[in-house]
């Protein structure tokens, strides 16, 4: 069996997919767009970044709640694959068990990839500013398409596992609102309760969320340094998560995917 | 290697498949000889589903063993895919996808290279009479269609062994009979085929020998005339007017009936098995017209699964649909 090969057929029809089915685009490119809108001018005016301007602070936050949620897609799409048969097709032939997964978590990058690139130019238009160097800018960015390719695999053992499209949405809301709410994306995370506050420096959506801030350089001289050791240490902390996901969740996934669909 | 390669038989033994506390299957054997058909005959909630499953590696037997091609199913399912194809009962293609892009991942996925699997294509679009999807979304078309193509989809890299899970079910005779023309078209070519079906019909014109299940379990099998035969040739129905009527139609009924017969009398409905239908039928008519039975129907009729499963289990087919 040869994984790689599979992979690539698998994505290739993902590709396809994503070219026919232009309504999933349309979220995919208009929600962020609507949330660096009603972030900024809904909460712009009341939340103060000292040294710094709101949407400044806002865009990473932004970034990371879209590419975090983007993952949604992943378990949607699997779950779709196994309303429809396909994936008891797929378990029928000779290939490997880890390629309808790998290959749709790889083409899924897709999404991602365009939804930032559209909330880059929102954020451009209301103000936010890529502050550091070409080479920095470009590892934010590839921090933040690395983690959510890493959780997109987590999505994927919930898509294997809930077997509807519309039930994978519910239930990762659940998870996925808490995740980037209880962190510092759209508010400081010194602000929150004592508990709150342990629970949002530990979560890899802040430490994701402050790399990308310091990466695009909207991190202010005057800003107090962090105390958390994960805020501190945040793009090691963020990769260390995404590899760690990947490592616990790529095996899940494939045995799901080898239980799934059948009768 | 090459007995593992030739033999491109199918054995089952003593399959059994628990879910939960419901027996999907209950010790079914199984055995088709390579280059033959067998027809798989039952109704829904039988086993027929969940025995093609095992075979085809999708789900493992809580007990019992199997062979496909002289390979062990539990031991190497990987081996067992390389020499199978599967077309289902619900079209497993992706409908945003053309004809051509779906049979040439399927190709690529058995392992076919780019060239192998394009060539391999357009040869079975061609034989399939799928041209006008070749190059279309497939969601734009009937469900024969898509019936045609996933079938075309087990056939990519021509295995020795096909399974095909109530291929026709739901289709309109039309294209019932399309699909019955390419699966021959496979036998002839020395395919080993288990066909599962709720059609008699289907199973008399495609199987070499049949196995009726229910409950998990064969409870007949023969080719096709021995099955027949025990089964009766004909089925005599009359459907009468008058209530007061019913005792002496059924004695009537009675004495032409080579079975059990079905009755019903808050309708005023039989169903007998016959013989020698023609002649049953004429009989039935002289005798019921002599005594002034007022008749709303009367002819004749091939039988039905139903009246199989009343025939082989004394109960009829839907009682078990529940399974």
């Amino acid at each position: 069996m040869n994984i790689l090969r599979d992979s690539l057929v698998i994505a290739r029809r993902n590709t396809i997919r994503i070219r026919r089915v232009p309504d999933v685009m349309v979220f995919v490119l208009i929600q962020p767009l609507m949330f660096v809108v009603l972030f900024a001018y809904v909460f712009g005016g009341s939340i103060d970044i000292p040294g710094s301007s709101y949407r400044e602070f806002l865009m990473a936050g932004i970034f990371t709640q879209t590419v975090v949620f983007g993952a949604t897609f992943t378990g949607a799409g699997l779950a779709e694959d196994l309303q429809k048969g396909l994936i008891n097709r797929f378990r029928s032939l000779p290939m490997s068990p880890y390629a309808v997964v790998a290959g749709r978590t790889a083409s899924d990058v897709i999404y991602n990839v365009l939804s930032i690139a559209m909330m880059s130019i929102a954020g451009l238009a209301v103000g936010w500013r890529i502050r550091s160097s070409v080479l920095d800018a470009l590892i934010g960015y590839a921090l933040l398409l690395f983690f959510s390719y890493a959780f997109s695999w987590v999505m994927a053992c919930i898509g294997l596992a809930v077997r509807t499209p519309e039930v994978v949405n519910n239930a990762s809301f659940m998870v996925l609102f808490p995740l980037t709410f209880i962190a510092n994306t759209f508010v400081p995370s010194d602000n929150l309760p004592a508990v709150f506050r342990t629970i949002a420096e530990w979560n890899p959506v802040s430490a994701l969320t402050h790399a990308a801030r310091v990466h695009f350089g909207n991190i202010p001289a005057s800003a107090p340094e962090p105390t958390a050791w994960p805020i501190q240490n945040s793009t090691m902390y963020t990769l260390a998560w995404a590899i760690g996901l990947i490592l616990v969740f790529a095996p899940i996934a494939a045995r799901s995917y080898q239980r799934a669909g059948a009768r | 290697m090459s007995t593992a390669s030739r033999d491109s038989s199918i054995i089952a033994h003593n399959l059994v498949k628990k879910y939960g506390s419901v027996t999907a299957l209950d010790g079914l054997n199984l055995e088709v000889r390579a280059g033959t058909v067998l027809g798989l005959l039952g109704p829904n909630g039988a086993g027929k589903t969940t025995a093609v499953s095992i075979l085809t590696t999708l789900v493992k037997p809580t007990s019992g063993s199997a062979t496909v091609a002289g390979i062990d199913v539990l031991a190497n399912p990987h081996e067992v895919r390389k020499r199978i194809g599967l077309s289902g009962q619900y079209a497993a293609v992706d409908e945003h996808l053309t004809a051509t892009e779906n049979l040439e991942m399927i190709g690529r996925l058995y392992g076919m290279n780019r060239r192998g699997a394009k060539t391999r294509a357009q040869e079975l679009i061609e034989r399939f009479r799928l041209t006008e999807a070749a190059d279309r979304p497939l969601k734009t078309f009937s469900g024969g269609m898509r019936r045609r193509i996933d079938l075309a989809g087990a056939l990519i890299a021509d295995p020795p062994v096909l399974f095909l899970d109530e291929p026709t079910t739901g289709l309109d005779p039309v294209s019932r009979g399309e699909l019955w023309d390419v699966i021959r078209d496979r036998v002839a070519q020395g395919t080993t085929v288990l066909l599962t079906t709720q059609y008699l019909e289907e199973a008399d014109q495609l199987a070499n020998q049949i196995v009726v299940i229910d409950h998990g379990r064969s409870i007949a099998e023969g080719t096709a005339d021995e099955l027949k035969r025990r089964i009766g040739g004909e089925h005599l129905d009359v459907h009468i007017e008058r209530q007061d009527q019913f005792e002496l139609t059924e004695t009537i009924l009675k004495g032409v009936a080579s079975g059990p017969l079905r009755a019903h009398s808050g309708d005023g409905a039989f169903s007998a098995p016959v013989k020698n239908g023609v002649h049953a039928l004429s009989q039935v008519l002289r005798e019921l017209e002599a005594k002034n039975v007022a008749i709303i129907d009367i002819g004749l009729r091939r039988p039905t699964l139903d009246d199989v499963f009343v025939e082989l289990t004394g109960h009829a087919a839907e009682e078990s649909s529940n399974a």
